[in-house]
């Protein structure tokens, strides 16, 4: 599985990585997770607004702060 | 109103509990202190509250669409309107001004955008209105959407397009956008709500605790000779002392109040908290990505006169 932060490298945007990683451990899912600050690619996925999350190429949310409850649900879905 | 109650509770904790003397100026100071942090507070809460929740109706990506294929005029008076309810943090500042650009949008329209978006913002807000009452946040809105408008015209009519670099990147709109459930937009309203008010309630109590000081301590003839309506200087000094303190408005307001009380002229305080709000540092570090020097220095100096032009105008006017 892929999982991309997308973010200018701002706070948020590595509170987001740290939450995505962290749920990842918890659930003992193994995937890639990559955080992208090159403008083109976040604009590519139509995102507006950091930081985004991007789970095998599709964006989950963005300009805001997922719940855990959400990104663990996103993050199962994705590895399935 | 809820008020009411505030008041009795800062004077019994003031007067009664700490044994604090009416009239005396730490009494003073103590008192405006638990006062102010609870109004403050309780506004605060409400109104982030309320704001958050009814703005996740305003996407950006929905923003791009309701302006795309506007004329300039209307488009500037559109983008100036949807930036009060659609904020943007500053990290979001290139995705979002390129998305715009590079969707069609004209420049003039995508700069009223970024003008008025951080600049008409709910926590200045609050704080303007708790501070100073709802006249004063009403011109402070007034100023800001029309200092939006204007600016943005002018960029538009500059012709300034070689100014932002271009990326290319196809525009795909409908893609990106997620729906949600009423009651998950509450509790992430909530969680929101909370999240900016831990951020911003230490520079609340800290601006409300240096601004009570200056209740207690500060002699008035002081401030008003240096910051009253006949030092013809006070505005364009204000606005450049407000550079540094970009985006602390919570903090900023309540020190502004007191200088106000102590005779600073309301429009040198607006000014001066335009420019704390207006003008962010950080923000135009990270748009030099996007957009060339030229046209960022016509940014910043369109932002910086116009507060100064409201600076005098409220002066001559309040």
């Amino acid at each position: 599985m892929k999982i991309e932060v997308l973010g200018s490298g701002c706070k948020r945007c590595h509170a987001l990585a740290e939450q995505a990683e962290a749920a990842l451990k918890e659930l003992g899912i193994q995937a890639e997770l990559e955080h992208v600050t090159d403008l083109k690619r976040i604009l590519g996925y139509g995102v507006l607004s950091t930081p985004a999350l991007v789970v095998e190429g599709k964006v989950k949310c963005q300009g805001r702060m997922p719940s855990q409850e959400e990104l663990k649900a996103w993050l199962q879905e994705g590895a399935r | 109103m809820v008020y009411g109650g505030l008041r009795p509770a800062a004077d019994w904790l003031t007067y009664d509990l700490m044994g604090l003397g009416r009239g005396r100026h730490l009494g003073e100071s103590v008192n405006f202190f638990f006062y102010d942090i609870a109004k403050i507070f309780l506004l605060l809460l409400v109104v982030i509250y309320c704001v958050t929740l009814i703005r996740r109706s305003f996407s950006p990506q929905r923003v791009r669409r309701a302006l795309g294929g506007k004329r300039e005029g209307v488009g500037n008076i559109m983008a100036a309107g949807l930036g009060v309810v659609t904020p943007f943090c500053s990290c979001s500042a290139c995705p979002l001004f390129i998305g715009f650009v590079e969707s069609g949008i004209p420049l003039g329209v995508t700069f009223s955008f970024l003008i008025s978006s951080p600049l008409v913002n709910e926590v200045a807000l609050v704080m303007l209105a708790g501070m100073f009452g709802l006249r004063v946040a009403g011109l402070y809105v007034a100023a800001g959407m029309i200092t939006a408008v204007l600016g943005g015209l002018l960029i538009g009519r500059l012709r300034l397009e070689d100014q932002v670099e271009r990326f290319g990147v196809a525009v795909n709109n409908d893609e990106a956008e997620e729906r949600i459930s009423f009651g998950q937009r509450s509790r992430e309203a909530w969680a929101h709500t909370k999240g900016l008010i831990r951020k911003v309630g230490p520079w609340v109590v800290l601006g409300i605790a240096v601004g009570a000081l200056i209740h207690g301590y500060v002699p008035v003839d002081l401030v008003a000779r240096w910051a009253g309506k006949d030092n013809p200087w006070a505005v364009p000094i204000a606005v450049v002392i407000a550079l540094p303190l970009y985006s602390n408005a919570a903090g900023m307001a309540p020190i502004a109040q007191a200088l106000y009380a102590k005779g600073m002229a309301m429009g040198t305080v607006l000014a001066f908290f335009m420019a704390v709000v207006g003008l962010s540092a950080p923000e135009f570090i990270i748009l030099k990505q996007v957009i060339k020097p030229k046209l960022l220095a016509l940014f910043a100096g369109i932002l910086t006169l116009s507060f100064i032009l409201f600076g005098y105008l409220f002066n001559a006017i309040l």
